[in-house]
């Protein structure tokens, strides 16, 4: 750089800075990658997102089970079958392999599973799809969780 | 000669410089430097406009939405032109959109947006524009920015004076650009005195679900009504059209339309039609029209419209009035107040401001030069406020800033005057580039302006931007109006003619904004709501696909058993529930149109192959990393062929 156009673009600096009024752009151009594993316990066990308070489960409830496969068969199934693999994982057994709030916030927050929970993280890296939100609420995913406690393990491999 | 550059500068010469950027700063002077203007319309990155802006795109047929002050398109509305991007205008579910009287008419000149109001003032619930050519009216749904509604205006050719709303949206009006016999028959031209008439409409909207119906049409003479500005506050319940050609000429108009020195512009008493039309004095004529409406099921369906009730100022006295106003006036504009209208005449050398509370005065004391069919002439001088002297060449169209200032396009001297409402002195003029037709404050023609911008919207451009052969853009110019003088900040290419606009801030309606169709809620006979419903079914030669999608594969992916000839409807159901994820869907060599499923939503549309062979299909809008697997085929045998009409439902 010339010493000339380095002075003259020092001006037009000077310049634009004494302007001042619109310093509304946000601090960091960027958003800098998630500091590796800031989950706290909790979350490893129960997932990343809305649901944030234990979920009791006690008997199986054939209102909510019937609500729920009704949900599933709408929302979910064009990507998950019970006891094979298909776009995602089978389901079969997974109120199980995994607690309900775990299973609720995947249904709720994919996105920030998939970029927060590592385990969520493993699965994209096996299934290579971002599962979608698919826009059910709190209520609606205890119903599926319901639906899914009745769908016994696929036999092992 | 040579260019300079900083090379050649001496250092003093940048310190000039400085200084110069450095005032430019403080507060804002009419030629505003390119940093200032810059800083004032930039919206950074990720952060929103302060006002959605919508422009309609003239020839285009469509309404597009733009933020302000930044002048970025956001989306094309889809309203009276076919869209094979979306497939509007082709899907199953949409075609009927475009039903007219006059068959399937795929486009149209779409004028004039008008927001909806409540008490006067922009409510964010509904947009309407008119259709010129195959005079129509389209209502838009503000949460959804798409047209949910469509009624054809009977009786009526170049529905120009349209659709301008009443105070509280009680009625959308339309008028005929261009008289004609009525009802239309055979005719030899030179009858246009006895056979040519002309027809205001009053179109009645639902408060609560919007639904237009037709209410009355008024007969008046034979003159071309151009436009027209609704009353509010104390002119609550008056609606004025300006009209040209009261001459009635129908060859060479640009010259035998301009004998008169004064035209009219027709002040009209709808609650007085109506108290008329309950005293029985409207007749039931026949007539056809199309009505079309998207249902609560998102499908389009026409009905049609059999009759009108028509009414005459003849047998309505106080239903309507002229007002002489000079030479072949555009605009008629009521002020925030509702007290002055502010009339354009294309060829005046003044503009007209007319007082209502005189024009009720003149009524009242009959200060009347004669009556033409049934409407009497008020005296000008009579019902005039007063008469902005010099403003310019051709007025056309005035809005105003709720300030007590007033901003008139001028076409022919391509610049916006603005003056003061009270003294009517010309305050302030600014070069528009070029050939400024309409222009639109926010809110501006209502009772509530939000007098900060002004836009200008420009027929011509000539070399304001880089050349693109014959066919150059138009644009748009985005004026500051804060201060005494009005200052250019920005000057953007729009989408079509831009030949009106409307604008409210962003809070009313940002929030409202539909995300998603609720696919539990999708009634459409052909949805597929879970892959377990998807599939193929056979009626002669009429194939229906039942198929979803979602990010990335269609279900059924893989179709056999179609023949050569079997019109196949694919009815594509996106089962996603997640804001922004659209897919589409297109057959190799379609002859209509791509689709564009939004999420929940279920859009149809056929394909009739032509030969023998296996054809993909793929979505076409990027919805994810696996995008470019969403595909599938779809193998075509001969007429007659014994392969089974299968669709694959698995995996394998």
């Amino acid at each position: 750089m010339r010493p000339t156009t380095f002075i003259s673009s020092l001006f037009a600096l000077l310049a634009i800075a004494a302007c001042g009024g619109k310093s509304d752009a946000p601090a960091a151009a960027t958003t800098a990658a998630a500091p590796a594993s800031t989950l706290t316990p909790w979350q490893v066990e129960h997932g990343v997102g809305p649901i944030t308070e234990p979920v009791e489960l006690k008997a199986i409830d054939q209102h909510e089970v019937t609500e729920g496969k009704a949900l599933f068969d709408q929302r979910c199934a064009s990507c998950h079958k019970a006891n094979e693999r298909y776009v995602g994982p089978a389901l079969g057994g997974v109120v199980g392999r995994r607690a309900p709030e775990y299973v609720m916030n995947m249904i709720l927050a994919p996105d920030q599973m998939i970029q927060k929970h590592p385990e969520a993280k493993k699965l994209f890296g096996t299934y290579l799809i971002q599962m979608p939100n698919q826009g059910l609420t709190p209520e609606q995913a205890r119903h599926v969780v319901e639906y899914l406690r009745t769908l016994p393990a696929p036999p092992a491999q | 000669m040579r260019t300079p550059t900083f090379r050649h500068w001496r250092p003093a010469t940048f310190v000039a410089a400085a200084l110069v950027a450095l005032a430019a700063c403080g507060r804002p002077t009419r030629s505003s430097s390119a940093s200032d203007a810059a800083s004032r319309v930039y919206v950074a990155p990720g952060e929103k406009d302060e006002f959605y802006a919508f422009f309609s795109g003239g020839f285009s047929g469509q309404v597009s939405v733009y933020g302000l002050p930044s002048g970025r398109h956001f989306k094309t509305m889809k309203v009276f032109s076919q869209d094979p991007e979306t497939g509007y205008g082709y899907s199953e579910q949409t075609r009927a959109m475009l039903n007219t009287s006059y068959g399937f008419v795929p486009w149209d000149d779409s004028h004039h947006p008008e927001l909806s109001q409540t008490a006067g003032v922009p409510d964010g619930r509904w947009l309407f524009i008119n259709g010129n050519n195959t005079p129509r009216i389209a209502r838009m749904d503000l949460t959804s920015m798409e047209t949910a509604e469509i009624i054809e205006i009977p009786h009526s050719a170049g529905n120009h004076a349209s659709p301008f709303v009443t105070e509280n949206t009680e009625y959308t009006v339309a008028a005929t650009r261009f008289s004609v016999p009525t009802p239309q028959r055979d005719v030899p031209i030179s009858s246009y005195r006895e056979n040519f008439i002309g027809a205001l409409t009053f179109v009645k909207v639902d408060s609560s679900s919007g639904r237009m119906a037709i209410a009355f049409q008024i007969r008046v003479p034979g003159y071309d009504y151009d436009l027209s500005s609704a009353g509010k506050g104390p002119s609550h319940g008056w609606v004025f059209f300006t009209s040209y050609n009261s001459e009635e000429a129908n060859t060479l108009l640009e010259v035998n339309a301009s004998q008169h020195d004064k035209d009219f512009v027709a002040a009209v008493n709808w609650k007085r039609a109506e108290a008329c039309i309950a005293q029985g004095k409207g007749t039931k004529e026949p007539a056809r029209y199309a009505h079309n409406t998207v249902g609560a099921d998102h499908i389009a369906r026409t009905e049609w419209g059999t009759s009108v009730t028509v009414i005459t100022p003849a047998t309505c006295p106080g239903l309507a009035y002229f007002l002489p106003t000079p030479k072949s006036p555009h605009g008629a504009n009521v002020d925030p107040t509702g007290e002055l209208i502010a009339a354009g005449g294309k060829l005046a050398t003044v503009i007209p401001v007319f007082s209502f509370s005189k024009m009720l005065a003149a009524i009242e004391a009959n200060a009347v030069d004669t009556v033409i069919h049934g409407i009497p002439v008020l005296k000008y001088e009579s019902v005039l406020a007063g008469e902005v002297p010099e403003p310019g060449l051709g007025p056309l169209h005035t809005e105003y800033d709720g300030q007590g200032h007033a901003y008139t396009s001028m076409f022919v001297s391509s610049e916006v005057v603005k003056w003061d409402t009270k003294t009517f002195q010309v305050l302030d003029r600014i070069p528009a580039y070029y050939a400024i037709g309409h222009l639109m404050i926010p809110g501006g023609d209502s009772r509530k302006p939000w007098g900060k911008y002004l836009i200008a919207l420009n027929k011509i451009t000539k070399d304001r931007y880089l050349p693109t052969g014959p066919e150059l853009t138009q644009s748009a110019q985005l004026i500051d109006i804060t201060g005494e003088r009005m200052q250019i900040l920005l000057d953007f290419p729009t989408v079509g003619e831009p030949h009106y606009a409307q604008a409210l801030p962003a809070s009313l309606i940002q929030d409202r904004q539909l995300k998603v169709y609720d696919l539990a809620h999708n009634t459409d006979p052909w949805a597929t709501r879970g892959e377990g419903e998807a599939g193929v079914t056979r009626r002669g030669n009429v194939v229906h696909v039942k198929m979803t999608a979602i990010r990335s594969h269609f279900m059924p992916d893989n179709i056999e058993g179609v023949q050569v000839g079997d019109s196949v409807y694919f009815h594509v159901t996106n089962v996603e529930q997640d804001w922004d994820v659209p897919h589409g869907f297109a057959v190799t060599g379609m002859n209509n149109s791509e689709l564009l499923v939004m999420p929940g939503e279920t859009r149809s549309i056929v394909w009739v192959p032509t030969k023998p062979g296996v054809f993909p299909f793929y979505c076409t809008d990027f919805c994810s990393a696996l995008h470019q697997e969403m595909q599938g085929y779809i193998r075509v045998s001969a007429r007659g062929s014994s392969v089974p009409l299968t669709a694959n439902t698995t995996r394998r």
